[in-house]
């Protein structure tokens, strides 16, 4: 047989496509997926029927559960794997904001270890000192890598930790009788959607600062917005443009003097670390998406782990507890913070998300995360320079100035000409392996496509990525048809979004979906 | 200074330095520190971040947190009585096999082509779960039930235009503080008295308090303390009588033998995934569900994503899409949609479906008649050791009770501490938290007990107490 050749970069792909039943289509009455240890026999002649144990009028009459054998949900599930296409599966370059990095399966190994998975959080902290350590050590990295001085693990992701940072910011005020006049939130348009939604949930008015010329947060606008209402600047630096405001110290500096408090989304950290710190552009709070850049996975959507880190002024804001060392040198828990805002989440947040981070940062230490920053930076402007050699790909606003770890594209001069938007582009990408996430909501920049390389492709996986988008885009003029009716070779096909706002149709469940259907019949 | 950076880690293929330079170079930039110029001076950070040195290999870094966490003594691994909102359940295999599974480890926010697993094992989950709690409607998963319990509050406030919320004055407390700040400034929560016999609300305490200003009452079941709240019709009639929702919040392990909310005019029901298919993982696999009915004024004040079923373009395939997209953050609203939406707490929810999957009805009635057996067993054996009060509030409980120690003149923490010594984790201690206890633990008490277990508990409680009295 011949030596295959590779210098094709336009990979010949199919994903999985089981078309598995929903899992109540696959009910066998009197199947089993799994047998339940019975009470012993001694145990039940001792207390009698259930029956009796439970008042009658709150006795479950019946449950429309699945039965199903062992064998087949194990194979439905698996079949459902094959058709989710994490990013150990492609080069996740196309989901940018996300920081699809490689999360080291060694770490998931360790975090599932039975000296951590069988770790009930209401233990005696006497013996829970193993991972009462590894927080403690992680918090003092954090410390390290932001500037700040404190941090808590209590947030279960980003936006999460942006509500955490909004209570504190009213506790704060509140404590200083200055709740009342401080009712805005200045944050930017190119921040995070949760950068305006959570401090909202708090009560606050939103002032979002337009971009300039530049694509950069407005100095003029936002002098002009800062002023005693102001209770503080929620904002994302590098913001999801993937530029990076410079003039932010003089930002936070006009907050601070006006009274206000400084709250940093660092979502977007992963070109920053030992560049440049919270604490050097004046921030009073920051949070990093352990599950983003340090190295955890996303799992779907979670469970992540927004870490909140705060000025030592702001230390007794955080919420309890927090991980300290008694002068025994025991880890102990500190429940005692005199303006506490109280818990956001339950117990201790997420301690296997952290481990991840702990032993991801143990794996590169101060050199390594210099060297993440670099490449991450490296792998995007290289990226870049691949994909603007195709006319239709636009650097929206000043193009001259670097970005750092992501970019927002736009094709809108392809829309033009063609029709097909972002959107299109994106279902026919599937059709090769790779993705191009839809890009935060609204769209302030025309049929956006953002990209995060982050350091974990290698150049061929770059090289591929870039050649694969501008094949795409060609098919766009050679044969609209394929990119109309795309994606051809993914799960499934086009999916009709009709009924998704329509009360009388939606189906959020099979059961509605069941009567939904029986009542159009 | 020594050059920053690193060669060829294994992370980050393009730390090797030929290729670097190769890159470098068809970018016109001599160096890695060409990068970042829009940073200006005064923002560069100019040292090297003062972290521990990384461990030299894969295998060292294995080795050094393994020696680390060596030095928990897990619960799972003693006889734990531990409950509290993190409950100790069997976890099949098929679980762990799908939780630790690399795709959807990996997943994230694909499209529904490239993530088609991931949406219809989340509108499975969300099928079966409106099942166990007889709803229509069940969101894709925030982080925990103190979270669902307060989104359920503030959905309540939205739909009705008032601003307090009733809740029981036996809720758990870490839920009671989360819900506490996420509904600050705009709903109040105010608690509603027990009564101290029983543990159940106090009807008139509620009427007193309910008014034309209240949004919800929230209450739960099983208690927090463990007890049925047997008067869950008594109190809708009461909330909707002055047009407020009743909110249920639930431990789903209960659900194969005791009647869902719904079934005592619950209008929102909310609770944890965890006792479905998670280990403890000292609490981090938390994941709080809410449920309603299909009725557009409640679907439209979910603040979560909402998974739903629509055809495709190919007859014979299903697809999967965001029922009303744009009511969340995510939509074209920003903070105008509802609340927020973020990364939660997805494969969790995911898991819960495969659980719910295996157990099906039979499952799920099996595990909730053997834990009502094993607590009624332990519960009779401690009300024969001195001094010990199983029975604290008098009413039929599921998993957990309250058991009170007063009357031997011993601390919880003593007792604990001596129990700990013979290898068992006693109850968690209420004594900080609900003061007008005085010395209780709130215990325990699953399918994953044996008989032996529960005697050996009984017999070391007898022991302890007697040594710790000098008897």
């Amino acid at each position: 047989m011949k030596r295959i050749k590779r210098d094709g970069l336009v990979r010949q792909f199919h994903q999985a496509s089981w078309n598995e039943p929903i899992i109540f289509e696959l009910s066998q009455p009197g199947e089993r997926g799994v047998r339940v240890s019975a009470a012993e026999a001694e145990v039940q002649a001792a207390v009698g029927e259930v029956n009796k144990l439970i008042p009658q009028h709150m006795q479950r009459k019946h449950l429309n559960l699945p039965e199903i054998n062992q064998k087949r949900v194990l194979t439905h599930y698996l079949r459902l794997s094959q058709e989710t296409l994490g990013g150990d599966l492609n080069p996740e370059i196309g989901q940018g904001t996300c920081t699809v990095k490689y999360n080291p399966t060694i770490n998931d190994k360790l975090a599932g270890v039975p000296e951590l998975a069988g770790m009930h959080p209401l233990q005696n902290p006497e013996t829970a000192q193993g991972i009462l350590e590894i927080i403690y050590r992680t918090d003092l990295m954090m410390r390290a890598i932001s500037g700040l001085d404190a941090f808590s693990f209590q947030p279960g992701g980003g936006s999460q930790a942006t509500m955490t940072m909004a209570s504190i910011v009213r506790m704060f005020h509140r404590l200083r009788g200055e709740e009342e006049q401080r009712d805005e939130v200045i944050t930017t348009l190119f921040s995070h959607p949760s950068d305006a939604a959570a401090p909202a949930l708090k009560g606050y008015r939103i002032i979002h600062i337009p971009p300039n010329e530049c694509g950069l947060p407005d100095y003029e606008a936002f002098r002009a917005a800062v002023g005693p209402k102001t209770a503080a600047f929620v904002v994302a630096n590098p913001e999801d443009t993937g530029l990076y405001n410079p003039r932010v110290a003089e930002f936070t500096k006009l907050v601070h003097d006006a009274g206000g408090l400084n709250c940093y989304d660092q979502a977007n950290a992963n070109g920053l670390f030992g560049v440049a710190r919270a604490r050097e552009a004046g921030f009073d709070m920051c949070y990093f998406n352990l599950h983003k850049s340090f190295g955890a996975p996303h799992g779907c959507g979670g469970p992540g782990c927004g870490a909140i880190g705060v000025t030592a002024a702001l230390r007794d804001y955080l919420p309890v507890p927090l991980v300290v060392k008694s002068e025994s040198g025991d880890y102990v828990l500190d429940e005692d913070l005199a303006h506490t805002i109280g818990k956001v989440r339950s117990f201790h947040g997420t301690p296997q998300v952290v481990l991840k981070s702990y032993a991801w940062i143990m794996s590169l230490g101060a050199d390594g995360l210099y060297e993440v920053a670099k490449v991450a930076a490296l792998n995007n402007a290289y990226l870049q320079h691949q994909l603007l050699k195709d006319p239709d790909i636009d650097l929206p606003f000043n193009s001259s100035l670097q970005r750092i770890e992501q970019v927002r594209y736009s094709v809108s001069k392809l829309t033009e000409k063609t029709g097909f938007s972002s959107g299109d582009i994106s279902n026919r990408m599937m059709d090769f392996g790779l993705h191009i996430w839809s890009s935060h909501h609204p769209y302030y920049v025309p049929d956006p496509l953002t990209l995060e390389p982050t350091e974990s492709p290698s150049r061929a996986d770059l090289d591929e990525y870039a050649a694969t988008l501008r094949h795409v885009i060609r098919e766009c003029y050679e044969n609209p048809e394929l990119i109309r009716t795309a994606p051809h070779r993914s799960t499934i096909h086009q999916v009709d979004e009709s009924n998704l706002d329509d009360p009388d149709s939606w189906c959020p469940t099979w059961r509605v979906y069941l009567r939904k259907v029986d009542d159009k019949k | 200074m020594s050059k920053k950076g690193i060669d060829s880690h294994p992370y980050i293929p393009n730390s090797v330095p030929e290729i670097r330079e190769e890159m470098l170079a068809e970018l016109g930039l001599n160096s890695l520190e060409d990068l970042h110029v829009e940073i200006p001076e005064a923002l560069r950070f100019k040292g090297r971040l003062d972290l521990p040195e990384p461990y030299g290999s894969e295998a060292e870094l294995s080795r050094e947190v393994r020696k680390l966490l060596k030095k928990n003594q897990p619960a799972g691994q003693a006889v734990s009585f531990l409950g509290g909102g993190c409950w100790q359940h069997y976890v099949p295999a098929v679980c762990d096999e799908i939780m630790n599974r690399a795709e959807f480890l990996s997943g994230y926010a694909g499209e529904p082509y490239n993530d088609h697993g991931r949406f219809q094992t989340l509108f499975e989950y969300e099928s079966m779960v409106a099942e166990l709690v007889d709803m229509d409607v069940v969101n894709v998963p925030t982080f925990d039930w103190g979270q669902a319990a307060a989104t359920s509050v503030r959905m309540a406030s939205r739909i009705t235009g008032r601003d307090i919320a009733l809740v029981a004055g036996t809720m758990g407390r870490e839920r009671f503080k989360i819900m506490t700040n996420y509904c600050d400034p705009d709903v109040r929560l105010v608690e509603v008295a027990y009564d101290d016999k029983r543990g159940i609300m106090d009807l008139t305490d509620l009427e007193a308090k309910l008014s034309a200003d209240v949004a919800a009452v929230y209450f739960e079941n099983p208690s927090y303390l463990g007890f049925l709240e047997t008067q869950g019709e008594k109190i809708a009639q009461l909330a909707h009588d002055v047009g407020a929702l009743l909110v249920v919040g639930v431990d789903p392990s209960s659900l194969g033998v005791l009647s869902p909310p719904s079934a005592y005019g619950a209008d929102i029901v909310c609770g944890d995934l965890q006792p479905l298919g998670q280990h403890a993982y000292y609490g981090g696999s938390q994941s709080g569900f809410i449920a309603t009915r299909d009725e557009p004024k409640f679907v439209l004040e979910f603040p979560s994503r909402l998974f739903g079923l629509v055809p495709t373009r190919v007859e014979g395939e299903y697809g999967f899409g965001d029922v009303a997209y744009n009511r969340t953050s995510f939509g074209n609203l920003r903070e105008k949609g509802k609340e927020y939406v973020g990364t939660q707490t997805s494969l969790i929810a995911i898991v819960a479906g495969v659980y719910l999957a295996l157990m099906g009805p039979e499952g799920m009635r099996e595990i909730g008649e053997t834990i009502v057996q094993q607590t009624t067993y332990l519960r009779e054996k401690l009300s024969a050791i001195p001094g010990v009060n199983p029975n604290r509030f008098d009413h039929p409980v599921f998993k957990e009770f309250v058991v009170d120690f007063s009357a031997t003149g011993l601390t919880v923490a003593e007792i604990n501490q001596a129990l700990l010594e013979k290898g068992i984790f006693g109850g968690h201690d209420l004594s900080t938290d609900f003061l007008q206890l005085g010395q209780s633990a709130l215990y325990c008490v699953t399918e994953i007990h044996r008989k032996a277990d529960l005697d050996y508990l009984v017999s070391s409680l007898t022991k302890v107490i007697a040594e710790l009295r000098g008897e």
